[in-house]
């Protein structure tokens, strides 16, 4: 069977990534905004399938552009658009944006250059596609398993402060 | 060419699987035509059986039965003309039935009709499913809000509210049956729709019998939260008429509607054929195990054809009992055409080969069908719920419900 990581879908997919994130930034409307990371997202679940991660890409697609992206959209709709549309902001922050660029732009420059000194090559591992979510299970619940734990706390008093500040009276 | 098709019939996998680009193409094909055929029949024995709950008739004009009723709605709907509001958000607005259609027909590539019945196997499979179709959501807020019109945004607002909290009650009973499949193997559980059928049938028993009542109450969590997540009866607040007029699909018209419309019937196969495949057993037939041996499997395979049968043998009758008069007599004859293309049909499927061969495909469709069948009941006998009765569902009894019976079944698949 032929492997479906070919260059032409890297770049497909990288080139729709990137679109979608400079449509994010250039676009006025919030909504069409939101509606174009959804692109993006969408792009990189693809991506993370060509890296053998079906299960990431799905989760990808369930949580960022299933879940969080509509809940985006729910709170972007409720703002009044065309009156925040019409404000100036206030903060010109536009100096440290671009200084703040610049160096992104200059460190993924350094590793694209000199990646191969940086990153020794070490052989990289891919699970068995079969046992991949398997992996991931086993990875998360048992190397890492504290940290997973202190994730789902920060979860949980995350929510229980949005409760908190939502209800005056529980 | 014979040779070709013929080999090809005897292939153990999917054809995706298998890399055999033109019998996907073939598939996915077959998959649209035969989703397309099941929603305008739907739509018919929805009208049909609707009426006949509230002792009416229901179409009865066009074509003998209205049987031609669905092919002229989509006439209608196709030479209407096309309205879009003037303030509305025109790139927006055009998108969202797209995407909603989208959706809901690329879900069936995994959707698995029989043991090499699928378009392919994806061992993400039930995530896949569950993922797609949650974008559908984005697609409803993606209407309401381009409409830009104020029944449109709080359907849209109702509607997604309702699908993101019911598809966390959803993702609980799917992951309670996945943990089931684990149970019986050295290896771990999967998440492929095929693995799951095949755990079912390794052990020996449909999931929503598996550890009673909790592979049930699993199944019950995923039976309603289903309902809600497709915006149907008794959850059908987006669309509530007497409130909102038609929900987010307000603005739209001609074309575009009738895409919301399929795109609403075709999720509704796709959670059934879930639920189907999780619980149900998929392709098994009913009781692939205790009625085992030689003369229960020719009883069995001869259901098919049986079933068309009793279709024909419906519509014979129906053709004698229609009125002497000469005014229908171009619809007696259409009957009686369509009574001898399903006797047809039927003769076909008891052919060795060819019953062999569909038999699993014949016992998931009718699976499916009979949730098919309960949607229209549901909307013949409930009435629908206030929105705060609907969270109140969702979050204070589905949720607890499906965290403590995937604990549940954790514990007994642990010690049993």
């Amino acid at each position: 069977m032929q492997p479906v990581a070919t260059t032409f879908f890297f770049y497909f997919l990288s080139g729709l990534a990137l679109l979608g994130g400079v449509l994010v930034i250039t676009r006025r409307n919030p909504v069409h905004s939101a509606l174009s990371l959804i692109l993006t997202l969408l792009a990189l679940a693809g991506l993370y399938l060509m890296l053998y991660a079906p299960f990431v890409a799905g989760v990808q697609i369930i949580l960022y552009a299933g879940g969080i992206m509509v809940l985006f959209l729910f709170v972007i709709m409720l703002v009044n658009i065309e009156k925040a549309g019409k404000e100036e902001q206030f903060n010109k922050i536009w100096a440290v944006g671009l200084l703040a660029a610049v160096m992104l732009g200059g460190l993924l420059v350094t590793v694209f250059v000199k990646g191969n000194a940086l990153f020794p090559d070490r052989g990289m591992m891919l699970p068995p596609e079969e046992s991949n979510t398997q992996a991931i299970g086993t990875m998360l619940y048992g190397n890492y398993v504290f940290a997973f734990e202190i994730a789902s706390l920060l979860l949980l008093v995350a929510i229980i402060g949005a409760v908190v500040m939502a209800k005056k009276r529980i | 060419m014979l040779d070709y098709v013929t080999s090809y019939l005897k292939s153990s996998t999917t054809p995706g699987q298998a890399g055999d680009v033109l019998w996907s193409l073939i598939y996915i094909l077959a998959i649209f035509a035969g989703l397309s055929v099941a929603v305008i029949a739907m739509n018919w024995l929805e009208r049909k059986i609707l009426a006949h709950m509230q002792v009416r008739l229901g179409p009865m004009r066009v074509g003998p039965h209205g049987l031609l009723q669905p092919i002229a709605d989509a006439i209608k709907l196709l030479i209407k003309e096309d309205i879009a509001p003037t303030e509305a958000d025109k790139w927006v607005f055009w998108m969202a039935p797209l995407l909603v259609v989208i959706t809901a027909f690329t879900v069936f590539i995994v959707v698995p009709f029989g043991p090499t019945h699928a378009v392919t196997d994806m061992n993400i499979g039930v995530l896949f499913m569950l993922g797609v179709s949650s974008l559908s959501v984005l697609g409803v807020v993606m209407a309401g809000w381009a409409s830009n019109s104020h029944y449109p945004l709080m359907g849209a607002l109702r509607s997604s509210a309702q699908m993101v909290s019911y598809e966390i009650a959803m993702g609980l009973a799917v992951i309670s049956a996945v943990l089931m499949t684990s149970l019986g193997s050295e290896d771990s559980g999967t998440l492929s729709m095929i693995g799951i059928v095949q755990a079912q049938a390794s052990q020996e028993t449909w999931f929503v019998f598996k550890f009673f009542p909790l592979g049930l109450i699993a199944f019950f969590i995923f039976a309603v939260a289903m309902v809600a997540e497709t915006n149907r009866a008794p959850f059908d607040l987006p669309e509530a008429e007497s409130e909102l007029t038609a929900g987010f699909h307000t603005e739209y018209s001609g074309f575009r509607w009738s895409l919301f419309f399929l795109a609403e019937y075709s999720a509704m196969i796709a959670v059934s054929s879930i639920a189907v495949t999780l619980w149900l057993g998929g392709w098994l037939r009913p009781f692939s195990h205790w009625l085992s041996g030689d003369p229960w499997e020719t009883v069995f395979s001869l259901f098919p054809g049986l079933s068309f049968l009793v279709l024909a043998a419906i519509a014979v009758f129906s053709t004698m009992r229609m009125p002497k008069h000469p005014y229908f007599k171009i619809q007696k004859i259409g009957l009686g055409v369509f009574a001898s293309v399903l006797l047809l049909i039927g003769v076909v499927l008891f052919l060795p080969p060819v019953r062999d061969r569909v038999q699993d495909i014949f016992w998931f469709v009718a699976k499916v069908a009979a949730f098919m069948y309960l949607y229209i009941w549901y909307r013949g006998t409930f009435p629908r719920y206030r929105f705060d009765q609907l969270m109140k569902v969702g979050w204070k009894i589905l949720l607890p419900m499906g965290i403590g019976v995937l604990i549940l079944t954790a514990v007994s698949g642990i010690y049993f």
